[in-house]
């Protein structure tokens, strides 16, 4: 179908863009990579009157080290193309590269952006779960200012975040994980299939040891989601099958999974044991 | 309505258009370029898939004005001369088509695959075209094209003299169509 009639402005800075937002109120939407928002727009889903691209605003793009905390700052416009080929990245966030990689296709990776990935917030998609488990921070400017938002507390309901309607998520912010292992073990039936169930697992071993691991669930709820008690089993467990597998069970302790074409509860609950288990165990290095 | 300019397959336009138009209708409805089809409503099939400053888009899902001070190139835009790219050609003689819908996006995906991997493996070629769906060929012979295209782009790059020095890709036969097909599972 073709979408509504909308008005479009292309903002060269990020205050115009706010001002922009902010005197448009709730009829204007912005637009990132459109991977999302344009095939909504084609099915007449949304009805926003006007459309304000970010796609001319240099500084949203790219990513860089902040001096003074050693963390990644990723402009929210950076594409997934981009994320994925970035040497930082994937030297100091290796999980966000990895389960990048997953997300869609070549195409839409080319106009599909980080931040508009995340300030979508579908419970299916990837990236919300790797930010969850990165620790991440978003950063969003608005009429009154910048403010910065764990990933714990952005991801609010089902497509919703934690951004006003005149906010613009402008960087995430990504603490180093040197030493980590990671692994992101995704469930879809198709080709460019969105996960029926994600998991992202980093690990930090000493010894033969877990010492640390941080699990983050796709598609387990209504927002993404950490798995907590299989996270304070694995402390100090052994890096061997038997002990991943026992605190595996406890991946799905908490979590509000929905029922839609792909799965029942009952079923997702069984993956993300599973998947748990395969994605803990691989970024042990113990498989 | 909007002003905008674009390069479409090395022509400059200038326009002014409904910031809605999707640059898929752009090509289609004001310029003409029928090559480029639609297949769906959600970017999904990837028959839209043309080339914008160098990389692949489904441009269903890019707005026209989006692609303003832009180069596009769609598959109507490959041929020099009438002559057909080693793509083309490859897709044309390893039956890489039956009902042709989906042909053109999934000539512009290999190439966007090809140019950032000139030697792509069988599973690699797979996962380039990911985002390309055939209802009828059951992609056998598209994955056997994309190996001949690669092959005959290798040969044709390759400096004349063959010596052990010129690198890998002149190294290596063609595959031939049977051997690649075997390798070709899913
Ligand atoms: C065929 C297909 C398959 C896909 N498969 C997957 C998959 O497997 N996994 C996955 O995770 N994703 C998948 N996606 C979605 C893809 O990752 C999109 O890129 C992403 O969801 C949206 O990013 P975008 O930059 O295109 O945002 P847009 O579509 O432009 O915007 C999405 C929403 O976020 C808002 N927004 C965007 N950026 C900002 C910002 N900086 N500040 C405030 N609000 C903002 C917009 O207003 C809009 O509401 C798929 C998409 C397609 C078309
Ligand atoms: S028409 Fe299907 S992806 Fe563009
Ligand atoms: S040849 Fe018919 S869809 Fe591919």
């Amino acid at each position: 179908m073709i979408p509504a009639a909308f008005d479009y402005v292309r903002p060269d800075t990020i205050d115009e863009a706010v001002r922009t937002l902010h005197d448009g109120g709730e009829d204007a939407k912005v637009l990132a990579g459109g991977q999302s928002l344009i095939p909504i727009l084609r099915l007449r889903l949304a009805f926003p009157e006007l459309l304000v691209d970010l796609g001319r605003i240099p500084e949203l793009r790219g990513v860089r080290e902040d001096p003074a905390t050693g963390s990644l700052v990723i402009g929210a416009m950076t594409t997934h193309h981009d994320v994925i080929h970035d040497p930082l990245v994937r030297r100091h966030a290796g999980l966000l590269a990895a389960a990048t990689e997953t997300v869609a296709d070549p195409a839409v990776r080319h106009r599909g952006t980080l931040g508009g990935s995340l300030s979508h917030a579908d419970p299916a998609g990837d990236l919300p779960a790797v930010l969850l488990a990165l620790d991440g921070e978003m950063v969003a400017a608005g009429p009154r200012g910048r403010r910065t938002v764990p990933a714990r507390e952005f991801f609010v309901d089902y497509l919703r975040t934690a951004l006003a309607d005149d906010e613009v998520l402008v960087e995430i912010r990504v603490p180093r994980a040197d030493g980590w292992g990671f692994h992101y073990e995704k469930f879809s039936r198709v080709a460019q299939g969105w996960a029926i169930v994600g998991v992202a697992a980093l690990v930090r071993r000493v010894d033969g040891r877990i010492a640390e691991a941080r699990i983050g669930l796709t598609n387990m709820g209504s927002t993404p989601l950490r798995a907590r008690t299989t996270e304070a089993a694995l402390a100090g467990a052994e890096a061997v099958p038997a002990a991943v597998a026992s605190a595996a069970d406890a991946a799905a302790e908490g979590t509000r999974p929905a029922t839609d074409l792909s799965a029942t509860p009952e079923y997702r609950a069984h993956l993300a044991r599973v998947l748990t288990r395969r994605a803990v165990l691989a970024a042990a290095g113990t498989e | 309505m909007t002003r905008f300019s674009t390069t479409v397959d090395g022509t400059r336009y200038e326009d002014e258009v409904e910031p809605r138009l999707l640059l898929v209708h752009y090509l289609r409805d004001h310029l003409g370029l029928t090559g480029t089809p639609v297949g769906c409503d959600t970017g999904n099939c990837g028959a839209c898939t043309v080339e914008l400053d160098g990389d692949s888009v489904k441009s269903c899902s890019v707005l026209a004005v989006q692609a303003d001070g832009g180069e596009v190139t769609t598959v109507q835009g490959l041929a020099t001369d009438g002559e057909w790219t080693a793509l083309q050609t490859a897709f044309h003689e390893q039956h890489a088509l039956q009902c042709g819908y989906c042909t053109p996006g999934m000539i512009m995906a290999a190439r966007d695959l090809l140019k950032e991997n000139p030697d792509p493996t069988p599973e690699e070629i797979r996962r380039g075209l990911e985002g390309n769906l055939c209802r009828c060929t059951g992609y056998q012979n598209i994955v056997r094209a994309v190996l001949a295209a690669a092959a005959e782009e290798r040969r044709r790059e390759a400096p004349a003299p063959r010596s052990a020095d010129t690198g890998r890709p002149d190294t290596r036969p063609a595959p031939a169509p049977a051997t690649a097909g075997q390798e070709a599972r899913t």
